[in-house]
């Protein structure tokens, strides 16, 4: 009996506990299928943080420094897979502007409009996808649905599905198929009312707020410091958008906002998103509405390929064709910096020309990077569960922060 | 574009820039002295009136390839200003010295933004940054030798972890790294 204090003080004896190292992905579904995270808990709080990258690189910026200009498109469609137009149209804008090159005003406006459609293909994606990871099924299926429509709308335009290789330099390689137009309208209709359905299901959904609001925090200071651009940016209540601030194409004839958060937690940058949405949505109508006629490619054949009837009937004709597919666009030697808003922020080409018909640098300053690596500024010190929301918010594509 | 930022970082330092030029897009760049390269960037961050906040990125060139390729390395330093609505290029130039690796002064101190792009440039063309935290290779594994987009850095030079089988490319040869 004498025993029994020992053994009422072993019972009350603080258990031995140490801090556990756990690897998340890079096969994990909420890591996107690319990205390892490896994390120090202690209990359920992530002490440490170290996202490791590279599972899905693929040489991009190697692969471009080996085939003419015309040939990376396709690889810049690899970049961000869901929203591939803007990568080509962005990498395509800034081709031009090495070369010093105007595109014809009906290029410019169906750009935007591909740009546009894809915008919220990317946007219905990480909105569906995080209320799929929060546990809401029905919504993911809403913004898939939305998503279906425009990726079929993409397909009649390009010709694919995902990787897309639309535009040449100097304009685009074909109009707008027939009867086209209406059907972007009707698809706009059916995905305003998808949207809508979405929105119901998660804006003021309780379960999901309270996961949302407060998580994956960042500052303003820290996130400008990171460099991050676009939704996640503007989530922090920084008015930036370069569509604004830089106007491109013909973004400064449309009239459209630029929705800004405050908190710059899950919520706000969910928030923002789905506004940004609605703003696509104006935008397309109003770009189809004062859609110029006209052609839709510069009319110059050192750097656009001249009309079949002309490569089959004349020797001008054969010789440019020759040229471009054999040499590929002679950019004259010099170097510039180009950038487009994309869906999830600055996309930025520094291009470095020789004066080869190859580019000599292709640098492309992914959104997705430099938001990726304050990831770990946003989750340390939280819970675990914190880090599926904010890991789908951010909305990293692993095909352009790993080139 | 920038011309402002640039004229005042040159005011307010002690002859910073080593060169200033236009770019194809009009756009003015300014070739920032090494040793002053950390001092430039601070001025950016934290004087008032330039207020370059918002980090870009960076990258590096290999000139080995072009007409004239020294100093053999150039890196990009693209940052934002908000309030001024700019951005300033700056590069500086790095030798590759015989039997030397190529050194900057690392800029994460001051842009938290610089590091993944620092470890990214020290990844794939290997300039090693003094004072980096964390200087590790980022998209390559600890594995790969060399520097994979330095120019003579050969397209094909695959080193895999695995033992690879000797599967012809068509086009190309074979293409397995017991061949580049």
């Amino acid at each position: 009996m004498e025993n029994a204090p020992d053994i009422e003080g072993e019972l009350e004896a603080h258990l031995q506990s140490k801090n556990l190292v756990i690897n998340m992905g890079p096969s994990h579904p909420a890591m996107h299928g690319t990205v390892r995270m490896k994390i120090e808990l202690e209990g359920e709080t992530i002490v440490r943080a170290d996202p490791e990258i590279g599972f899905l690189h693929r040489g991009f910026q190697k692969s471009c420094e080996n085939v003419t200009w015309a040939q990376c498109l396709p690889y810049t469609d690899r970049l961000n897979y869901v929203s591939a137009l803007m990568n080509n149209f962005g990498y395509l804008s800034a081709v031009e502007a090495l070369i010093g090159l105007e595109i014809p005003e009906r290029a410019k406006f169906i750009r935007v409009i591909g740009s546009e459609l894809h915008r919220m293909n990317d946007h219905l994606t990480c909105v569906g996808a995080v209320g799929l990871e929060l546990g809401g099924f029905s919504a993911f299926l809403y913004a898939i649905e939305a998503r279906e429509l425009i990726t079929d709308r993409v397909n009649e335009l390009t010709g694919a599905r995902l990787t897309t290789s639309f535009g040449r330099v100097g304009g685009l390689n074909r109009d707008l198929p027939p009867g086209w137009i209406d059907k972007v309208l009707k698809t706009l209709d059916k995905v305003a009312e998808l949207r809508a359905e979405v929105e119901g299901l998660l804006t003021r959904n309780r379960i999901f707020v309270d996961r949302m609001r407060g998580t994956g925090l960042i500052t303003t200071p820290d996130a400008l410091d990171y460099g991050f651009t676009g939704p996640c940016l503007r989530a922090c209540g920084v008015n930036y958008d370069i569509r604004k601030q830089h106007p491109y194409w013909v973004y400064d004839q449309l009239d459209f906002e630029v929705p800004v958060g405050q908190n710059g937690d899950n919520f706000d940058r969910y928030l923002v998103r789905v506004e940004e949405l609605k703003q696509c949505d104006r935008i397309i109508r109003q770009a189809i509405a004062k859609l110029p006629a006209g052609p839709v490619i510069i009319d110059d054949w050192r750097i656009a390929l001249p009309p079949k009837q002309d490569v089959y009937n004349t020797i001008e004709g054969v010789m440019s064709h020759f040229k471009l597919i054999m040499e590929g666009v002679q950019v004259p030697a010099g170097e510039v910096y180009h950038c487009t808003e994309a869906a999830n922020g600055e996309l930025g080409w520094y291009l470095v020309s020789s004066g080869a018909g190859h580019p000599y640098k292709v640098h492309v300053r992914a959104p997705g990077f430099p938001i990726l690596a304050g990831v770990p500024r946003m989750i340390e010190g939280k819970m675990l569960a914190d880090l599926v929301p904010t890991f789908d918010t951010i909305n990293m594509i692993g095909g352009e922060v790993e080139q | 574009m920038s011309k402002v930022a640039l004229d005042t970082l040159s005011v307010k330092l002690s002859q910073p820039f080593v060169e200033r030029y236009f770019d194809r897009s009009g756009a003015e760049w300014g070739v920032v002295h090494p040793n002053a390269l950390v001092e430039v960037v601070s001025a950016l961050k934290h004087d008032p009136g330039l207020d370059f906040k918002l980090f870009g990125s960076m990258d590096a060139v290999d000139r080995l390839m072009l007409p004239e390729p020294h100093p053999r390395f150039e890196v990009v330093y693209l940052i934002r200003s908000i309030p001024l609505n700019d951005v300033i290029r700056l590069k500086v130039r790095v030798a590759e010295l015989q039997g030397e690796v190529p050194e900057l002064p690392s800029i994460t101190p001051v842009y938290q933004g610089a590091n993944w792009w620092e470890r990214f440039i020290w990844d794939f063309y290997g300039i090693r940054f003094r004072g980096h935290p964390d200087l590790r290779r980022i998209l390559m594994y600890e594995e790969f030798k060399g520097h994979p987009l330095r120019k003579d850095y050969p397209l094909r030079g695959r080193q895999g972890l695995l033992p690879e089988r000797p599967i012809k490319d068509i086009y190309r040869g074979p293409g397995t790294s017991s061949v580049v």
